[in-house]
């Protein structure tokens, strides 16, 4: 019998480090010598904490929710007795969760499963044999080969396809060259870089080394944002385990190939997400972009032959060549192959981590995968891309998930955040956020970037504060178009799609904020008037308790009344409120 | 000699005085390393707290680079901080996901509770509060991270518990 605890960000944020000293105190307390192992995130983030029994047959049962007492009742009666309790068991393997049994998992094959810290957990599941292949099987050019025969495009956003990626590097002249893995994600809503470092941080070091090898380099960065301490600590130690294998360092596996890789932790900039700039910051400068070409595969790390590729790129890599890249192929459209995890959140019920084949329709990601909107509200908009995406209507639900499809939709397939917004979600508020975001993140290189964006932010505040005019729509779409044609980066290009795709499919909804100064999603508080229902309220005075100005008054028992011209819309009232008998317009 | 602009920039950096050996380790693991500035920053910072005047000056010094240019990267980027902070730095996700769960809600009941702004301190040095693009937990949102463990499905009242939480826990220690 065997013990796993789910040790993700996700897991531990949950509560799974009092549910692991739960478990070693037990069975201390017990005498039971029963391995207890963590792992990585399973993707359903909002079952964690979850743990994982798996029996002597090898049937794993998973429960889910796990709070300190059902520790003490899994002990007693499942690892005891030999009874599973099934009413907190969302999973068994002959039961899979429906959510799983839809999914297609190359990427995330191990995370959930296997021990990170563990390389030996790698190893036994098929870990490092695509690098022995490599490394003494196969040339440089046939592994590029076998990329392009895969259909492998970038998964960080801008879909590129990696074997020409890798072809450039290699074809580039010079002895020192560099891989770079790009663990800077920065998009809000996006967190599949995270649980693929976090749950299988060898799966990334073999797809660097085998893209190493392919263009012969012989160092790789690691770029990951500060802000995933866990990610970088696992990282660690998958390295310092790597070298002691000889998976990495010198002559790896006695091919003769060396390769090693170092961890740079990211700053916090968003803008280093952009190729050029992420290569100014690991010079150790102002993480600035600068015009390509030359592009990185030419002149990049201190001038030197580099490639960049995301973390779920990389982490596709170990699984085309242990099954070929006919294959991996063989998943997805015409022009976009494989799989491709998203991040589900937002107003979904089941958020977390999906991976699915590239072309299924963002309807089956959301309702059939994702169990569709919390508390069954309506449907509004799904954002894909971050703030370089867009917001995507429900009457494009059946969109199929592919570059190219979602290109259409104003949006883009971006690192593959999904945010899912329902009829509370008020759209001008969203691109006002978004605007908020690129405007604090934009380096400042390029002025219409610089100003443009602060501009746009401007007249999207005034809109959601009431005081927009049709002057303001205007000036949006004006700047939009020159935003994007006066910017050097992605960030900068890219900032106004969270506008445009609002103002494409939301039109009414800036109108409505614009003319007559209402936010129909109630979110837009200046635009919102509160009222107290008088034959509801009961008179308990507690609104007008919490008040903070003072705005409520009337007597004990007795419908009250708020004094507009006092009232603040700090909502308050709305809150405190037992009998729902505050109304808000 | 300093122009006005580099006057008007090192007003806004703390001139508290420090101790300045701390500096010498950070210095010798990076020195011979290229483009070690941010890693310098970044060990600087861990070993201060925060960056100092003194230490940005005695840095580009140490590594033969303008002012300017150590300046410049210490403001370009979010992680660094030039001014103190509180023991614990509570950080507010302002992720998509948090954004539209309700997070604005709970930075301000945690900055109520606290006293204090986004971007200020507590005056008995505790805590700190900043807001930060995304932790990666969207799908606990509402999140807030303080030093390196991550709080989840937070609400306005949960959150000023997790505060309360601390300073009980804090009190408990120093008895």
């Amino acid at each position: 019998m065997k013990i796993r605890i789910g040790f993700g960000s996700c897991g531990i944020a949950a509560g799974a480090k009092k549910i692991t000293e739960k478990f070693g105190q037990i069975l201390a307390d017990k005498s039971l010598d029963i391995d207890v192992s963590i792992t990585g995130c399973i993707g359903m983030c909002f079952h964690e904490p979850i743990v994982d029994i798996t029996d002597d047959k090898g049937d794993v049962y998973t429960y889910a929710n796990v709070t300190p007492t059902m520790v003490e009742e899994i002990v007693e009666q499942h690892v005891i007795n030999g009874e599973p309790i099934y009413k907190n068991i969302v999973s068994t393997t002959q039961d899979p969760y429906p959510q799983l049994k839809n999914q297609v998992r190359i990427v995330l094959k191990n995370c959930g499963i296997i021990n990170p810290e563990k390389i030996e957990d790698y190893t036994d599941n098929d870990g490092y044999k695509a690098l022995q292949k490599v490394v003494n099987e196969m040339t440089p050019e046939g592994v590029i080969e076998e990329i392009k025969v895969s259909g492998l495009r970038g998964r960080g956003g801008a879909g590129f396809p990696t074997w020409f990626k890798w072809d450039a590097a290699r074809k580039s002249p010079g002895a020192e060259k560099y891989v770079v893995c790009n663990a800077d994600e920065g998009d809000p809503g996006a967190f599949m870089d995270r649980s693929v470092l976090e749950g299988d941080p060898h799966a990334v070091l073999e797809g660097m080394i085998i893209a190493g090898f392919s263009m012969n380099a012989n160092y790789g960065f690691i770029y990951c944002r500060a802000e995933y301490p866990l990610a970088i600590e696992r990282l660690n130690v998958a390295i310092k385990q790597a070298r002691e294998k000889n998976y990495l360092g010198k002559n790896i596996l006695g091919s003769g190939f060396d390769f090693d890789i170092v961890i740079k932790t990211g700053a916090g900039a968003f803008v280093c997400g952009e190729e050029t700039a992420l290569i100014a910051s690991l010079e150790g400068e102002r993480g600035m972009p600068r015009l390509k070409p030359p592009f990185p595969a030419q002149s990049g790390y201190f001038g030197k032959p580099t490639n960049i590729n995301n973390v779920e790129t990389f982490a596709n890599v170990p699984w085309i060549f242990n099954n070929g890249g006919a294959a991996f192929a063989a998943y997805g459209t015409k022009t976009s192959k494989g799989t491709k995890v998203f991040a589900l959140a937002g107003k979904i019920k089941n958020g977390g981590l999906v991976e699915v084949p590239m072309g299924m329709t963002l309807r089956e990601v959301i309702y059939g995968i994702g169990g569709g909107i919390k508390n069954d509200k309506e449907f509004k908009a799904v954002q894909m891309g971050g703030p370089s995406g867009g917001c995507i209507p429900r009457a494009l639900l059946d969109t199929p998930v592919d570059y190219e499809s979602i290109n259409q939709t104003g949006a883009i397939v971006g690192s593959g955040g999904m945010v899912v917004m329902d009829e509370e979600t008020c759209m001008v508020d969203m691109a006002r956020f978004f605007l908020d975001f690129t405007c604090k993140e934009s380096c400042g290189k390029c002025t219409y970037c610089r100003i443009g964006t602060k501009r746009m932010l401007e007249s999207l505040e005034k809109i959601c504060q009431g005081e927009g005019t049709m002057e303001d729509l205007n000036l949006l779409q004006k700047l939009c178009t020159n935003i994007i044609a006066g910017s050097l980066c992605g960030l900068g290009q890219t900032a106004p799609n969270p506008v445009l795709t609002t103002i494409r499919y939301f039109k009414d909804e800036y109108l409505a904020h614009i003319v007559d100064k209402k936010c129909p999603a109630k979110q837009c508080k200046p635009l919102l008037t509160y009222t107290i229902l008088p034959e509801t309220c009961t008179g308990c005075t507690l609104c007008s308790r919490k008040c903070p100005t003072g705005a409520i008054a009337g007597e004990l028992k007795k419908p009250h009344q708020i004094d507009q011209e006092k009232c603040i819309k700090c909502g308050n009232c709305a809150t405190v409120c037992k009998f729902k008998a505050i109304s808000v317009e | 000699m300093s122009c006005e602009c580099e006057k008007k920039l090192e007003a806004e950096f703390s001139t508290d005085s420090v101790d300045m050996t701390l500096l010498d380790e950070v210095i010798n693991k990076f020195h011979r390393e290229k483009g070690n500035l941010i890693s310098v920053l970044q060990d600087a910072q861990e070993a201060y707290g925060y960056l100092p005047l003194d230490v940005l000056r005695a840095i580009a010094d140490r590594t033969s680079s303008k002012r300017a240019r150590v300046y410049g990267i210490a403001t370009f980027y979010s992680q660094f901080r030039m001014k103190p902070r509180g023991k614990y730095m509570i950080l507010t996700c302002q992720g998509t996901a948090c954004h539209v769960n309700g997070s604005n809600a709970v930075a301000e009941a945690l900055c109520e509770e606290l006293g204090i702004n986004i971007g200020e301190s507590t005056s008995d040095w505790m805590f700190s509060i900043e807001e930060v693009a995304c932790l990666g937990c969207c799908s606990l949102a509402p999140v807030i991270m303080i030093n390196d463990d991550t709080y989840g499905n937070l609400t306005p009242k949960s959150a000023k518990k997790v505060i309360k939480d601390i300073y009980a826990l804090e009190k408990g220690d120093a008895v």
